[in-house]
């Protein structure tokens, strides 16, 4: 009854995408799952722990990544986005461009051409925090398991040492962009969310100073396999943080900025908060907060963050971050009096929201969107996970699943 | 056909520098494998054409002496044949050094690791043979039974047919829409996110019934189930059987009674009513006349005497309600006292209309609002923690406790696993206590050995990984769906009930192919077992964490393969050995063990086992190793499907054969679990301690044995606990049994 020979695409290969690309590929389908990074897991992959249960994402991107080497069904193609799509539910034609990697199959991680190569580039796995050499492996448990070459090195010295270097014939510096069509019966577009851009609050002053960093950026310190081993260290100094604070909603629930909640930051500096605490138990957080919104289960989570006396909860709206001097100053408003405050913090983290990433790359087809940038699905293009609506990953598994449904359905014959 | 085996050595990625092939070759030999090849990169296309090119000649068996088995799966996966990965270069490369202080000869405990991964690999390789996958007997049925015909379990059904299945509907109540029906409006959930939507049952029962593929049974409720994924044999309250192929239960939920808050509130005084009333008023009558409402948020939610978590529809709910009841009265005076206003995503929009519309919204503490009468009319004394006072409000009509919800399925916890040396009256009081937590009613009424309920983590919600595997019960084929399965917002419900239908299509899927589900998808071995060798222990029947082997009225075990997950945990619960995968088996793993290589005592440092959790240990293990990591060379690591498939025996056969200690390395146990297979390294744990109690009789000591949990990102603890392990073993002493 279903048309096996035409695929379903699926758009992004972070938590929602690899979810529906899997789930479709284990329903007998043939699926082409396309993620932009040189990896799949998004940003979830560059989680240190999910909350509630503080458990390590790499745990479920494993079994995932097994799921994916099982099956015969899927095919990945990193490096790639989609260029146009073309056609109606049932048959659309879609272009996918895919971009250099410069390294082919028959690498085996080796790690001869990094060795080989001096250039470094700013860590896009970190978000900057740090470097990594212009030859890499994009992260440890990265799939596919295969290593970069940053284009700033084709065509250098160091291009050719990387080639050089490898005793596989695995570096390929004529690698060229290419395009892929492929025919399929519905898209699933799941290529999720961007932080909002922490310089657009203004007041924040978010770039005059290395200890105000954004909540992504945050994870990133806690994280072993992150620009610091997993040590929570003030970026100016490196020295431990004596008295962290939590800046909620910083640009969400906003109509200057994001005019929806983002869901998930009230949740994700609750986890930050234990991050801290664990580390340095004379340390002090303080959350920021308009409402804590900790959602059915995840309100355990609120509940045992609450019971550690290391973390105040200030209700209030923070104005403005002062940076004189070296010191980190937050001027905040008591939400129903007005009375003003400032306090004193050695280290700032902004809770950003999200954005879906179709605020900055459209859709390439006819597709509505509502006031935010969240796209409205169709019969045959189906958004699903934080592009469509901010939700937390397992909100995001859900709706990943029920995508595919829906994406079987433009196959059936009736 | 007969077997042939041919071990490939690979000397890429520096194998070829780092280790002897002579000595590699020779082990291999030695092992029982008499051909063996060496290529300079095996993965290459050229290393895997020599691969199959033998295959094409008559190989049944490939050793492969390389990388891990994580890796170049493709390029390694040759069909029809027997192929075992030995990872030389994660396990006898990376995580060694050259050479090492008070080695007899320089590099011989990194050429030992080698030749020993190699002796185990050959050893395993020779016992193993290509699954065929396990087939029903007769057809598989393919049909969808939808339990519960609210919004989840409508929506289920609608979607399910528009993909092509057919599909069973019922629903207990005499007429479908479960709390639909009880529905005056719903909130905002399309752009601009701020308008009240129709409610839409009509439009939702026409196309169900529009649909021949749906058959819809009211007024019913499931009897019986039997059976397994692919071939459940359903009987329905009224008489009706049924042969279904997968279940989706979206029973929905429970409003919490406002009686149980009698103690906190006023509720017995008129006006005083709950969410669900109010929207039924809404429904009956409109909320025309209204002067004054106030709602009280987290009735019974977010509170330790009631219900810990939060409901997560009630904020929306009361901004609803309280825009019904400005939008009959735009001059009524409408307060929602509240803890944390939760509107989530574009929701946030429908807080802010009601805030237009003049709704007022004051932020309580813990404590409860008074709500008092005076003159016909309600009032209310609350904590305004924003002007840090007491505020009151009066002239009420009606008082609305924003009530939550419970999950529509009975609680039914695991009994406890205990230890063996615990004393047998604890232990029988734990048990006790653990049953009496389960409640005595059923939905489906699984004709299971452990019960007639989906096992449930806290708050009798029915998951088991409700982060990255949301759908997954205990119970394979089942699929809970909306607001059992946690309190969510209806939209979301609805939306949920497709995904839940598409994991039902897959278990019947999986059934006809004849592969297992998640997590191991697609893996066509099964347990088989040697019945005649049965003592009707119950051990695997009561310790399978998924319910799929039933038993017999003299206690045998009756397995139902598409229940099962291939954990293995039945294989290491057998003290008889009888159960079997053709490619893992406790002779395998035990063959394995007796082929390393142990010197004779005095002679040489200790020697360990490690058996070690394939899914999060082992990659921890193999990226430390990537990164550098060195650990004492004289431990060997042997992955487990799960460490609930370590058998005992493979102890004792360690410790006969010599080796002076075992570790094993498993997931996260406890209220947190982290194991893939629920329960597989809490009962690891249980069993070990039991083995204690055998080793200190044979006079061994009970250090010999120990458990570690190493989550995927701790590599850092894999040396430590090691080394630690080490010295513990130095401590204690060679084992007695070296050289018997």
């Amino acid at each position: 009854m279903t048309d096996q020979d035409k695929k379903i695409l699926v758009v992004g290969g972070g938590i929602s995408g690899l979810t529906a690309a899997l789930e479709a590929a284990e329903a007998g389908h043939e699926v082409v799952l396309v993620e932009r990074n040189p990896y799949l897991g998004g940003r979830v992959a560059q989680l240190h722990q999910y909350f509630p249960k503080l458990c390590p994402p790499y745990c479920g991107l494993e079994i995932n990544f097994r799921r994916i080497k099982a099956n015969p069904r899927l095919e990945v193609l990193t490096m790639a986005e989609v260029e146009a799509i073309k056609g109606e539910p049932g048959n659309y034609t879609v272009t996918i461009k895919q971009r250099p990697r410069f390294v082919n199959e028959k690498c085996t991680a080796c790690d001869k051409c990094a060795d080989a190569v001096s250039t470094k580039i700013k860590n896009p796995f970190n978000y900057g925090l740090n470097e990594v050499k212009a030859a890499y492996l994009p992260h440890e448990l990265c799939y596919p398991y295969r290593y970069v070459i940053d284009p700033c090195i084709v065509g250098e010295e160091d291009g050719k040492k990387a080639a050089e270097a490898c005793p596989y014939d695995a570096v390929n510096l004529d690698d060229k962009e290419s395009e892929i069509t492929v025919e399929a019966t519905a898209v699933i577009w799941a290529a999720g969310w961007q932080p909002y851009d922490p310089l657009k609050l203004e007041t924040y002053n978010f770039d005059k100073s290395p200890d105000i960093l954004s909540n992504v950026q945050f994870e990133r310190l806690a994280a072993a396999n992150g620009p610091t081993a997993g040590k929570v260290l003030k970026p100016s100094d490196g020295q431990p943080p004596k008295s962290v604070a939590f800046i909620q909603c910083a640009g969400s629930r906003d109509e200057n900025h994001l005019p929806f909640c983002s869901t998930i930051c009230c949740l994700a500096s609750l986890k930050h908060s234990t991050y801290v605490r664990e580390q340095y138990p004379d340390s002090e957080v303080t959350i920021y907060f308009i409402d804590i919104r900790a959602m059915a289960r995840n309100e355990d989570f609120y509940t045992r963050v609450k019971a550690d006396e290391g973390v105040k909860f200030v209700k209030s709206k923070i104005a403005r971050i002062e940076t004189e001097g070296g010191k980190l100053v937050l001027e905040g408003e008591n939400t129903a009096t007005g009375a003003k405050f400032k306090a004193e913090h050695d280290l700032v983290v902004l809770a950003t929201g999200m954005q879906p990433s179709t605020a900055e790359n459209k859709i390439p087809a006819d597709i509505a969107y509502d006031a935010y940038g969240f796209p409205i699905s169709t019969d045959g293009i189906i958004a699903c996970g934080t592009v469509r609506s901010p939700m937390e990953v397992a909100n995001s598994t859900q709706d990943a699943t029920a995508a595919v449904l829906k994406a079987i359905q433009t196959s059936v014959r009736r | 056909m007969d077997n042939k085996a041919i071990c490939y050595l690979c000397k890429g990625c520096d194998i070829g520098e780092a280790l002897n092939f002579e000595g590699l070759t020779e082990a291999v030999n030695e092992a029982g494998i008499s051909e063996v090849k060496e290529h300079a990169a095996l993965c290459s296309p050229e290393g895997v054409a020599m691969i199959q090119a033998d295959i094409d000649a008559g190989a049944t068996h490939v050793l492969i002496g390389a990388c891990s088995g994580r890796v170049k799966s493709k390029e390694f996966s040759f069909s029809g044949v027997v192929v075992e990965r030995t990872p030389l270069r994660e396990f006898a490369v990376w995580a060694s050094d050259a050479t090492y202080e008070g080695e007899e000869e320089e590099g011989v405990c990194r050429q030992e690791l080698g030749e020993d991964y190699l002796r185990m690999g050959t050893a395993k390789l020779g016992k193993c043979s290509v699954p065929t996958p396990y087939k029903v007997e007769g057809d598989v049925y393919k049909t969808l039974m939808v339990v519960g015909g609210g919004p989840a379990g409508m929506s289920a059904a609608i979607e399910a047919a528009k993909a092509g299945s057919q599909v069973v509907l019922v629903e207990k109540e005499a007429q479908l829409g479960g709390f639909l029906a009880k529905m005056a409006k719903r909130g905002p959930e399309t752009p601009p996110y701020t308008d009240l939507e129709d409610v839409g049952l009509d439009v939702m029962i026409s196309a169900i019934e529009a649909d021949a593929s749906i058959k819809v049974f009211t007024g019913a409720t499931v009897a019986k189930t039997a059976g397994m994924p692919g071939k459940f044999d359903v009987e329905l309250s009224n008489g009706e059987k049924l042969q279904i192929g997968g279940i989706v239960q979206a029973t929905g939920w429970i409003p919490y009674e406002k009686e149980n808050l009698k103690d906190d509130l006023a509720v017995d005084l008129n006006g005083v009513i709950s969410n669900v009333e109010m929207e039924e008023k809404a429904k009956s009558g409109g909320l025309g006349g209204l002067n004054g409402v106030a709602f009280i948020q987290c009735a019974g939610s977010r509170d330790q005497n009631h219900l810990p978590y939060c409901s997560a529809v009630c904020c929306l709910v009361s901004c609803k309600q309280a825009i019904m009841v400005k939008d009959a009265n735009p001059e009524a005076a409408v307060y929602v006292i509240y803890k944390d206003i939760r509107t989530t995503g574009q929701s946030e929009e429908v807080y802010r209309e009601a805030q237009r519309k003049g709704v007022i919204f004051i932020r309580r503490d813990e404590t409860y609002p008074t709500i008092s009468e005076e003159g016909g009319k309600l009032a209310i004394t609350t904590k305004d923690v924003l002007l840090d006072d007491d505020v009151e409000i009066g002239e009420l009509d009606l008082v609305v406790l924003a009530t939550g919800m419970k999950t529509n399925n009975p609680k039914m916890v695991d009994s406890p696993l205990i230890p063996f040396d615990m004393p047998d009256e604890e232990g029988k009081r734990l048990t006790k206590e653990a049953l009496a937590q389960n409640e005595q009613w059923s939905v489906l009424n699984l004709q299971y050995r452990q019960g007639p309920n989906l096992p449930t983590l806290k708050y009798a919600m029915p998951d088991s990984h409700f982060i990255c595997f949301p759908y997954e019960s205990r119970r394979t084929g089942v699929y809970p769906t909306g607001t059992v399965r946690k309190p969510m917002r209806l939209k979301q419900a609805m939306d949920d009930g497709v995904g839940a239908v598409l994991k039902a299509i897959q278990a019947i899927r999986a059934a006809e192919v004849g592969c297992a589900v998640h997590p191991r998808s697609g893996d066509e071995s099964f347990p088989e077992f040697a019945m005649q060798r049965c003592t009707q222990c119950k051990r695997c029947t009561e310790e399978c964490p998924f319910g799929a082997i039933n038993e017999d009225e003299k206690a045998n075990p009756l397995p139902n393969i598409t229940r099962c997950r291939r954990c293995g945990t039945c294989m290491g619960a057998c003290p008889e050995r009888i159960i079997s995968f053709k490619n893992y088996s406790v002779d395998m793993i035990g063959s394995m063990i007796k082929s390393l290589s142990v010197p004779e005592e005095d002679t040489e440092r200790p020697r360990v086992v490690c058996l070690i959790c394939e899914n999060d240990a082992l990659p921890a293990l193999e990226m430390a190793a990537r990164r550098g990591m060195k650990w004492n060379p004289y431990i060997r690591f042997i992955p487990v499907r799960c460490l609930g498939s370590v058998n005992l025996v493979w102890i004792a056969d360690a410790l006969s054969k010599g080796m002076d200690g075992v570790i094993l390395f498993g997931c996260k146990r406890g209220d947190d679990y982290q194991c893939h297979f629920v329960r597989g390294s809490e009962l690891a744990n249980v069993r070990m301690s039991k083995i204690s109690e055998t080793l200190s009789r044979l006079a061994l000591e009970p250090e010999r044995v120990r458990v570690d949990e190493v989550a995927i990102n701790e590599l850092e603890k894999i040396p430590t606990f090691i080394n630690e392990f080490m010295e513990t073993i130095e401590e204690v002493g060679m084992n007695p049994f070296k050289g018997f």
